[in-house]
């Protein structure tokens, strides 16, 4: 449907109709002591060519870096078709679709990427997409408040292995809800929440948050923690990377009973890094749990004539029903990000996301080969990882970063503000992005900082800081 | 209204209340609510074990154009809930003062029971509301 403003003459027409002189008249039951006088705060308008010039300034300041980092968000490699499709003008200006008729396609588009999404992560049902993996796993949280009725506790146990940012975003969004955030500590050696640490008899629990793989790319012990949690009557979340699903086991089959809801970040499925964002967030259930699902869901149904169509459903969770009993107040989804996402998984297929996710795991292994080769390079954890390895550097991590930055390489992510137990730690990851010619340059740079830094004989010490 | 049995008790807020020879009270919507909210598709039923006062919300009535709270007429603890409501919630549609039962209370104030409406006091009320 394409959008047409109003010109001068037809906004004039309108008011000469409804009987008022303007449209501020139209508003004149809010009190003037809350109207505010302008936007003082913001700049002057500027024109077509200088708002361009301006992000071209803007972009340079990226930089086209060697990345070497995940912790979230990972550099894949998108075929040009996805987004040579998404943004057909279909796709890209279609509004969310409230009125089925006219929004077959969307529909139909989001009905396929529902069942995409339960089908690699192997639940019955998944709703049209959240905001992001971080939010979405709050929305779990909440969801696994309202739907374990027998448990009364609200207590939820979170593994410090699930991403910080993920654990800082669940406290804000609760934080008001009087739930209950446990911190569960992870095992030194494997970086896993090892089963034998859980207690026997925990009390009354709601939830149990399983990441995997998890933030330090190690894959947990999925199926006792599962059957664990279960023993205890309590839900399972499970936290996934979408792409890993193609290679490992899927959370609809951790344990005896699976998982009840699964949740994670949708952006290595065909979304560019772009600075940290628009993103998507993956939210999938067991079909007893499908109505405290927030966000949209869409259903695929039949028309006057017998002919399939698509239609927003199970719209009495959502807040223009249910108002303040809703189930969540997203009313919204990203319907952009996902349309990609789904063009993408329909050009990769099963076979070619199984490809790209082994590539990423083997690169990872020659760059970890490669750089503990180095003597001051060591690897943390022991057990298997999907594509990320923590590394611990006998040097200042963030002096190694400066360096291999003015080298224009990512070395990776500094674990040590979320992690400062683990000294001077990097979270490395090499994507099917990363070729062995760039694993060896930076293998090679790395090497030289440890050698320079080693030469005790030069007075003069190399500076760091450059 | 033609569907209005005299001999059960009934509130404001469209709930029938049945009480039945052992105590216990059985609680459901009036065939009046039933044809407002449409048809059902799910019941959000109380736990059993649950104490509830006079007033509280204790049921979701969901259907295809709206999601109804229902109220406990009087205060008691919820005994039993009509498991048949789980796959079959058309069955408050089709019988709402028989198999359309949605659950039973034990009552903890039998003097709340006086507080409750007659068929023609009901009947007043709903005609009044004007839907």
């Amino acid at each position: 449907m394409p959008f047409v403003p109003h010109t001068d003459e037809d906004v004039r027409a309108m008011l000469d109709v409804i009987g008022v002189d303007s449209i501020e008249d139209l508003f004149d039951e809010i009190p003037q002591s809350l109207c505010i006088d302008g936007l003082k705060q913001v700049p002057p308008r500027l024109s077509e060519m200088d708002v361009a010039q301006l992000m071209h300034r803007r972009a340079e300041e990226d930089g086209q870096p060697l990345c070497f980092m995940g912790a979230g968000a990972y550099e894949h490699h998108i075929p040009a078709a996805v987004w040579e499709i998404t943004t057909r003008g279909e796709f890209y200006s279609a509004y969310t679709p409230y009125q089925a008729e006219a929004s077959q396609g969307t529909l139909q588009l989001l009905y396929e990427f529902q069942t995409m999404m339960a089908g690699l992560v192997n639940m019955d049902v998944s709703n049209a997409s959240l905001y992001d993996g971080a939010s979405g796993l709050a929305e779990a949280v909440l969801m696994s408040v309202r739907a374990n009725r027998k448990s009364k506790s609200k207590k939820i146990l979170m593994p410090r292995t699930v991403h910080p940012h993920y654990r800082k975003t669940v406290n804000t969004l609760v934080g008001n809800q009087g739930i209950v955030i446990d911190e569960v500590d992870y095992n030194g050696k494997g970086g896993h929440i090892d089963p034998v640490s859980l207690t026997a008899d925990p009390g009354d629990i709601t939830a149990v948050v399983i990441p995997c793989p998890n933030f330090f790319g190690v894959l947990e012990e999925v199926d006792a923690l599962t059957d664990w949690a279960h023993a205890h009557g309590a839900l399972v979340i499970a936290v996934v990377n979408p792409l890993a699903m193609s290679l490992i086991k899927p959370p609809g089959q951790w344990g005896q009973d699976g998982a009840d809801i699964v949740c994670g970040e949708g952006q290595p499925l065909g979304i560019p890094m772009s600075s940290g964002g628009p993103f998507y967030g993956l939210l999938c259930c067991k079909q007893a749990l499908v109505r405290q699902m927030p966000g949209r869901i869409v259903g695929r149904t039949v028309d006057l004539d017998g002919k399939p169509g698509y239609t927003l459903t199970l719209q009495a969770r959502e807040q223009h029903i249910r108002r303040s009993r809703a189930t969540s107040n997203i009313c919204t989804n990203q319907g952009l990000m996902v349309t990609a996402s789904t063009i993408y998984m329909a050009l990769m297929g099963p076979e070619g996301l199984k490809r790209v996710a082994a590539r990423c795991h083997e690169n990872t292994g020659v760059l970890v080969e490669r750089l503990t080769a180095i003597d001051g390079v060591k690897r943390v954890f022991s057990r298997p990882s999907f594509h990320e390895a923590v590394l611990q550097l006998e040097l200042p991590v963030s002096d190694v970063q400066q360096t291999l930055a003015a080298h224009n390489i990512v070395a990776g992510y500094s674990l040590s503000h979320d992690y400062p137990e683990l000294g001077d730690t990097l979270l490395v990851c090499a994507t099917e992005t990363r070729t062995l010619a760039d694993i060896e340059l930076y293998a090679e740079r790395l090497e030289r900082i440890f050698t320079m830094r080693r030469s005790a004989a030069c007075p003069v010490q190399p500076k760091m800081n450059a | 209204m033609s569907n209005l049995p005299d001999n059960l008790k009934y509130t404001k807020t469209h709930e029938w209340v049945q009480e039945n020879t052992d105590g216990t009270l059985t609680v459901g919507i009036t065939d009046h609510a039933q044809g407002l909210l449409g048809d059902l598709v799910f019941v959000e039923l109380p736990e059993t074990g649950v104490i509830v006062g006079a007033g509280d919300e204790c049921a979701v009535l969901e259907s295809v154009k709206a999601a109804s709270d229902l109220y406990s007429p009087v205060s008691g603890e919820i005994i039993e809930v009509n498991e048949l409501l789980a796959d079959n919630p058309d069955a408050i549609n089709k019988d709402a003062y028989g198999d359309g039962w949605i659950f039973k209370l034990q009552p903890t104030d039998d003097s709340e029971l006086d507080d409750l409406l007659d068929a023609t006091s009901y009947l007043e009320v709903a005609s009044a509301e004007d839907h």
